[in-house]
């Protein structure tokens, strides 16, 4: 096995491949990031079978927990593999913080998340923010710190997907972009390396000042979402709100209690931007 | 680095050698634990013994995990219990549900799956009709399966909960009723001691054989080091002077004598169990079960493909008479 190691936020990864491509490709997508020694959580790319490791190479996404049904990737799409396989980690594993399936950024230690669907856009919002003078926090998991409520970043590279893709090549020198991967489930992807100074003070939290439910492909326009709708995506939004018993529903209730919500729609990323600026500055 | 499940039960028998541990050795343990579904033992066992910062935070969630898994059970149980409330007849609670019911030692750290309940025979038809009607639904609505369960299995097709999603397996015996040995049911329901909350538990002796007939006349030796560990804590907690010739009796009694000496002989070689020294001379096959009990690699990969594969033909084999096991096979075979 052909080994790497990767601290993300609080969680360390060790990643083992049975091909050597994939490990040389992460190192240098998590190139700005530490090496830790002892990780919490293996992930391992192995061949679906011996003749699968050499005649059109076909990955199953393995590690410390697994899903049964993840559907093996070809050996192009490797990268994407160990992506998937180190959310399965935390989606499955990760206890240490209610976990939510937002994204997230960060100005003056205030903390703006965004949850949705795949496809609403929240992905690609953290993105354009995190490179307009917004600290870029992570755009697939937050972690909510169970005593204190502040956010935690988990600055993994952004996935970018189809025509988000060219969005942001078009603010971005090229050489933080990984391999673009064509053809995957969820069509084009393209991983974005986070700023550097993101990556830097990934061990610094924020306060969740604004949580916002966007939803890409509708006309402009902003709604208050109630508590108890806020409260019930959440637990939805959440892979461990229910194992975490009742420090994860005191964790939940502080967030919906103390931070307020809207849900935004838009047709393009200048509406969007326009209608998160406009929120944040109405909460000063 | 050569390492093996070894690390792990090294572990969990010594606790302190644990600082002499390199990161390499902290994640092997770790994962290799993660596929014994061990880690929450470890974290038990690793209480109050200083461990780098990082494996404290690995060890911390394993606790919250085992803790969720311990109180989801509790309350699995109960649901079971209001259910069936009305049946004749003693509902035990087997395994990591009776350990946790019962506060023992072996429930420490534990995980826990699926509820495992047993009931005596003729009051199965009862239990099912009670259990559908309290909202369990069938998993298997396969008819070869279903009649398979039925006409040899040694409990119902497994049921799952349609709004808690959580599995119960409903016993009327320890073992399927096509394997050799043909343990006394009803003896282990009539000598099972009940808890204030209405369900009961094996007596001692019982619970030891029950938990060395699962891991030794049935299963694959998957999980050998998690099942030989409940064993190392229940013989370690239930001896006294009457405990180990009451358990030879009764292990006599139900045919399972060869399971659970095996069973005492191996925790005592893992482990270090204390079992009388009459009971200590190996036999040839000790070494096999234990190279197959501790057949992980680093990565925490099941390894030794050669040796899992025989014991996987021997679990079959126990299981049910040759010509039986050929039709079973073919049936299987051909989906």
């Amino acid at each position: 096995m052909h080994e790497f190691r990767v601290q993300v936020g609080p969680a360390g990864f060790r990643i083992g491949s049975l091909w050597e491509g994939p490990i040389r490709t992460l190192e240098e997508l998590y190139r700005d990031y530490p090496t830790p020694t002892i990780t919490d959580y293996s992930v391992r790319l192995e061949a679906v079978s011996f003749l699968r490791r050499f005649i059109r190479p076909s990955v199953a996404i393995n590690g410390d927990y697994m899903l049964p049904d993840a559907a093996p990737l070809p050996l192009a799409h490797a990268l994407l593999a160990a992506e998937m396989a180190m959310n399965v980690q935390m989606a499955l594993g990760w206890r240490r913080h209610l976990l939510l399936h937002a994204s997230a950024v960060e100005k003056d230690g205030k903390a703006l998340i965004m949850t949705g669907e795949s496809g609403s856009g929240k992905s690609t919002l953290s993105a354009m923010l995190g490179h307009m003078g917004w600290r870029f926090m992570g755009d697939e998991f937050v972690l909510l710190d169970l005593v204190t409520g502040e956010a935690m970043p988990f600055p993994r590279p952004i996935s970018l997907k189809n025509d988000a893709i060219a969005a942001m090549q078009a603010q971005v020198a090229a050489d933080r972009f990984g391999p673009r991967m064509r053809g995957t489930p969820k069509g084009d992807i393209r991983h974005l390396v986070p700023p550097y100074k993101a990556v830097q003070s990934m061990g610094v939290p924020a306060r969740p000042a604004l949580l916002l439910f966007p939803s890409f492909g509708f006309d402009a326009a902003v709604r208050p979402v109630a508590p108890s709708e806020v409260f019930a995506r959440l637990t939805q939004a959440s892979t461990n709100y229910v194992a975490l018993g009742e420090a994860g529903f005191h964790a939940l209730t502080g967030l919906v209690k103390d931070v307020p919500a809207r849900a935004i729609d838009y047709r393009n990323g200048d509406e969007a931007l326009a209608l998160v600026n406009q929120l944040w500055d109405a909460l000063a | 680095m050569n390492v093996d499940g070894m690390i792990l039960a090294g572990a969990l028998r010594r606790p302190e050698t644990t600082a002499a541990y390199d990161a390499d050795a902290w994640n092997a343990l770790v994962s290799i634990a993660r596929a014994e579904q061990l880690l929450g033992t470890v974290a038990r066992r690793l209480s109050g013994i200083a461990v780098p910062p990082e494996i404290a935070g690995i060890l911390n969630e394993a606790r919250i995990k085992a803790e969720y898994q311990r109180r989801a059970a509790l309350w699995e149980a109960d649901c079971a219990r209001r259910a069936l409330a009305n049946i004749k007849g003693k509902v035990v609670l087997l395994k990591g549900t009776a350990y946790a019911a019962a506060g023992l030692k072996a429930s420490e750290g534990r995980h826990i799956g699926d509820l495992d309940i047993m009931v005596a025979r003729d009051a199965l038809p009862a239990a099912e009709k009670a259990l559908v009607a309290a909202g369990w639904e069938w998993v298997k609505p396969d008819p070869y399966d279903d009649a398979y369960y039925r006409d040899h299995m040694h409990e119902l097709p497994p049921l799952i909960h349609k709004d808690r999603d959580r599995m119960i397996d409903v016993h009327h015996n320890i073992l399927p009723l096509t394997a050799k040995p043909k343990p006394d049911a009803a003896f282990m329901m009539m000598q099972a001691v009940p808890l204030a909350n209405g369900l009961s538990i094996f007596a001692r002796v019982d619970m030891v054989i029950h938990s060395a007939a699962h891991l030794f006349a049935d299963g694959e030796l998957d999980g050998g080091l998690r099942n030989l560990w409940d064993i190392h804590c229940l013989l370690d907690e239930f001896a006294d002077d009457d405990f180990w010739s009451e358990l030879h009796a009764r292990a006599v009694h139900h045919g399972l004598w060869v399971a659970a000496h095996r069973a005492a002989r191996l925790a005592h070689r893992v482990y270090g169990t204390e079992i009388p020294s009459g009971w200590r001379r190996q036999h040839w096959q000790d070494g096999h079960y234990i190279k197959r009990f501790t057949a992980r690699d680093a990565w925490g990969r099941g390894t030794r493909p050669f040796l899992r594969l025989l014991f996987y033909v021997r679990a079959h084999w126990l299981r049910m008479p040759p010509l039986m096991l050929a039709r079973h096979l073919w049936i299987k075979w051909r989906r």
